[in-house]
């Protein structure tokens, strides 16, 4: 059989030479390998201090985005739920009262939403499936915990906070971007311009 | 003005028990420390910088940590087993030179707690004795894991005895002494023993391996076959015990091993620049210090090198090689010494 | 007055750890205690200004052939349930013997009275410088006489060892 790389190495049982029985040089050898070694720059990564750097579109804690005024721009639609492979996601639908326009972006809102880590398996499909640009997956890790329900995430813990928001830029890809900027579509219209298109409208 | 010498010798015996057990505490950061970096690890740095706080927070845990006798145990056997090994540890250190006199006030003090003119007999009384802790603790473990670990131990000691003690023979042929204070001071201005037994040295080094049941002979507690070995049982302090007195054992042999082969606390060339007494046995002893830690990084080195041997291969290397080897080395060594009547006798 | 004294504790510890060699139940106790009584007797050699028999007892009693009592006992697993039972003849005769036994050493020793201590004079005399002197001049051929012995055994010890002559 033709070898595939020359690194391959025939065994030989030839009887061993004195100076090979003495093993002293054998020996002698390995430990100048080791101490070679000692002096070698460790690859050791500090963890809480030093982080590994990780990549723009990693998958990590997901987000439910707000809008530029702060309202939360998911309407409950549950597509990321149908998505979810792991089946993950469960969300309770509601309807915004009168008043309330600067708290949900749309009609129809998620009263409830939530996201059991321990199943979901970070594909990212339900960012795909979202429609309105509600959830996200971030760089951000989930912690890990002792108890088992802790890890079922509700909005407390994914809606971006209001006076922190979280920085999505790296994740959007150049044809996110652009698809913004068509404002024909109602998703990508400001609050401001939708206020005008509803009193255009009447 | 009587009492002053005992009350030396009473610090000086507190000084060599402290600096032991601070040396064997300390050995287990360093070895975990060089086991990291000759594995391209940084190893421990939480605790402190550099991690330097490591040994209290390993010694609490020690001693917090759950006491636990089995009850099928033989229960003093089992108390007595790691006391016997970390007591016969600790007793050899009393006949190390540890540098030279110091002058105080016109008196001259001994660094070396007791000058016997037997001293390598009592290291080897004493190094022999070791093994009853860990047999003694391996058989009241009623453990057939422990009992291995203790039977593997005692028959590799008492086999690697023997060739220590004819290495030991043909040093003893060519420094005429049993005193290690002799020995030490015969090796002035870099007549190291080495030099003229480097052979006897060899089998030494390597029979202080086994006797210390480190690797690559540390088969009385090799993790893959027996689980701990003679330890399996052992928790808490005792366990804590068992491992001090291996490190006190890796410290002692290293002090040993400088004395007799290396010069102890002999130092080249300082002796041409300082010439106050007090200050050259202060050195002295800075050296003695810095050949023990070079020889404790050697055990560490080697143990994070070296593979395990078989326990064939141990008997092997033990009654086979290093025994006709030792042998050979007195019968070379007598010859040698004897070369100008022999050359008399044939040349005539 | 301090080594009469010593003598005297030493002795008495020889002598309860002998009892007690024989009389614990357990055989690994026993070989225990025999350790101790030979660190008594090693004593006794220090008193009569034998060091050097004093660390050679200790290194090849206590630390070798002890050891290998040890081993085997160890190896065996004895205790009390596969003790052989002995039958009351046995123990008769064993009795009849050692009493025999006690009764010429008290008929040796009953005229001993007073044995002098032959060494007291010269401190030097164990140390091992004299002892290689005397050993390879006036005690040459005993001593070369102890070691075919020993060689012989070892030959012995060797054949029984072997799995099969040819």
């Amino acid at each position: 059989m033709q070898a595939l790389t020359n690194r391959s190495k025939v065994v030989s049982k030839k009887e061993m030479t004195f100076v090979e029985k003495l093993y002293l040089p054998a020996i002698f050898g390995g430990l100048m390998i080791t101490v070679s070694h000692f002096f070698r720059k460790k690859p050791t990564i500090k963890y809480p201090e030093q982080k590994r750097e990780i990549a723009g579109v990693f998958r990590g804690q997901h987000v439910l985005k707000r809008d530029e005024i702060g309202a939360e721009r998911c309407t409950a639609c549950g597509l990321c739920a149908v998505a979810c492979p792991a089946e993950a996601i469960t969300m309770t639908a509601a309807e915004r009262q009168p008043g309330e326009e600067g708290l949900y972006r749309e009609e129809k809102y998620a009263a409830k939403y939530e996201i059991n880590m321990l199943r979901c398996i970070f594909c990212g499909d339900c960012e795909e499936a979202c429609p309105k640009e509600a959830i996200f997956l971030t760089d951000r890790i989930v912690q890990a915990d002792y108890k088992r329900n802790i890890f079922v995430y509700g909005k407390d813990l994914l809606v971006e906070p209001k006076d922190n928001p979280i920085d999505l830029s790296k994740r959007q890809t150049p044809e996110v971007k652009e698809f913004k900027h068509h404002t024909e579509y109602q998703h990508n219209q400001t609050f401001d311009k939708k206020q005008k298109i509803k009193a255009g409208g009447h | 003005m009587v009492l002053t010498p005992i009350i030396f010798k009473i610090i000086l015996v507190l000084c060599v028990f402290g600096i032991t057990l601070l040396v064997a505490t300390y050995s287990t950061y360093a070895e975990r420390k060089i086991a990291a970096f000759l594995q391209d690890r940084i190893g421990p740095d939480r605790a402190g910088p550099f991690g330097i706080l490591q040994p209290l927070a390993d010694a609490v845990k020690m001693f917090m940590k759950e006491e636990m006798i089995p009850t099928v145990s033989n229960k003093w056997l089992f108390i007595l087993g790691p006391a016997l090994a970390l007591l016969t540890a600790c007793m050899t250190g009393v006949v190390i030179p540890w540098g030279k006199s110091l002058i105080i006030g016109g008196h001259e003090y001994s660094l070396q707690i007791t000058d016997l003119n037997i001293g390598i007999l009592y290291l080897f009384g004493v190094v022999s004795l070791g093994v009853y802790g860990i047999m003694i603790g391996g058989w009241a473990s009623n453990n057939k894991y422990s009992l291995l670990g203790g039977i593997r131990a005692s028959s590799q000691m008492i086999s690697y005895e023997v060739a220590m003690g004819l290495s030991i023979i043909a040093l003893v042929m060519t420094t005429g002494t049993l005193s290690l204070k002799d020995i030490a001071a015969a090796q002035h201005g870099g007549h190291w023993n080495f030099f003229i037994q480097p052979l006897g040295c060899l089998i030494f080094i390597i029979c202080a391996f086994a006797e210390t049941n480190r690797a690559p002979f540390d088969l009385a507690e090799c993790e893959t076959e027996l689980i701990g070995g003679y330890h399996t049982e052992y928790s808490s302090m005792k366990l804590g015990f068992f491992l001090f007195a291996e490190y006190i054992n890796m410290f002692i042999s290293s002090a040993v091993i400088a004395t007799f082969y290396f010069g102890g606390y002999n130092m080249p060339f300082v002796g041409r620049f300082v010439h106050d007494p007090n200050w050259l046995a202060v050195l002295g002893i800075v050296f003695m210090f810095a050949k023990i830690s070079f020889g404790i990084f050697f055990f560490m080195w080697v143990r994070w090198t070296i593979p395990r041997f078989r326990y064939d291969q141990l008997m092997n290397l033990g009654w086979k090689v290093l025994i006709p080897l030792s042998i050979l080395n007195i019968v070379v060594t007598g010859v040698f010494m004897m070369r100008h009547e022999i050359m008399a006798y044939f040349v005539k | 007055m301090i080594t009469t004294y010593l003598f005297y504790f030493l002795s008495f510890l020889a002598i309860m750890f002998g009892l007690m060699v024989v009389l614990s139940k357990n055989p690994i106790h026993s070989v225990l205690y025999l350790v101790l009584t030979f660190f008594a007797i090693a004593g006794h050699y220090v008193l009569l200004n034998a060091q050097f028999l004093a660390a050679v007892h200790i290194i090849v009693y206590a630390g070798a052939i002890m050891v290998l009592f040890l081993f085997v006992i160890m190896l065996l697993n004895l205790n009390k349930e596969t003790e052989p039972h002995k039958s009351l003849w046995l123990k008769a005769s064993a009795a009849v013997a050692s009493g025999s036994l006690l009764i010429v050493f008290v008929g040796a020793l009953k005229n001993a009275t007073n044995i002098p201590a032959t060494n007291v004079a010269n401190p030097n005399v164990g140390l091992i410088e004299n002892l290689g002197k005397v050993l390879f001049s006036d005690f040459l051929l005993p001593f070369e006489v102890a070691s075919i012995l020993l060689l012989g055994a070892m030959v012995g010890a060797v054949m029984l060892g072997k799995k099969s002559i040819k």
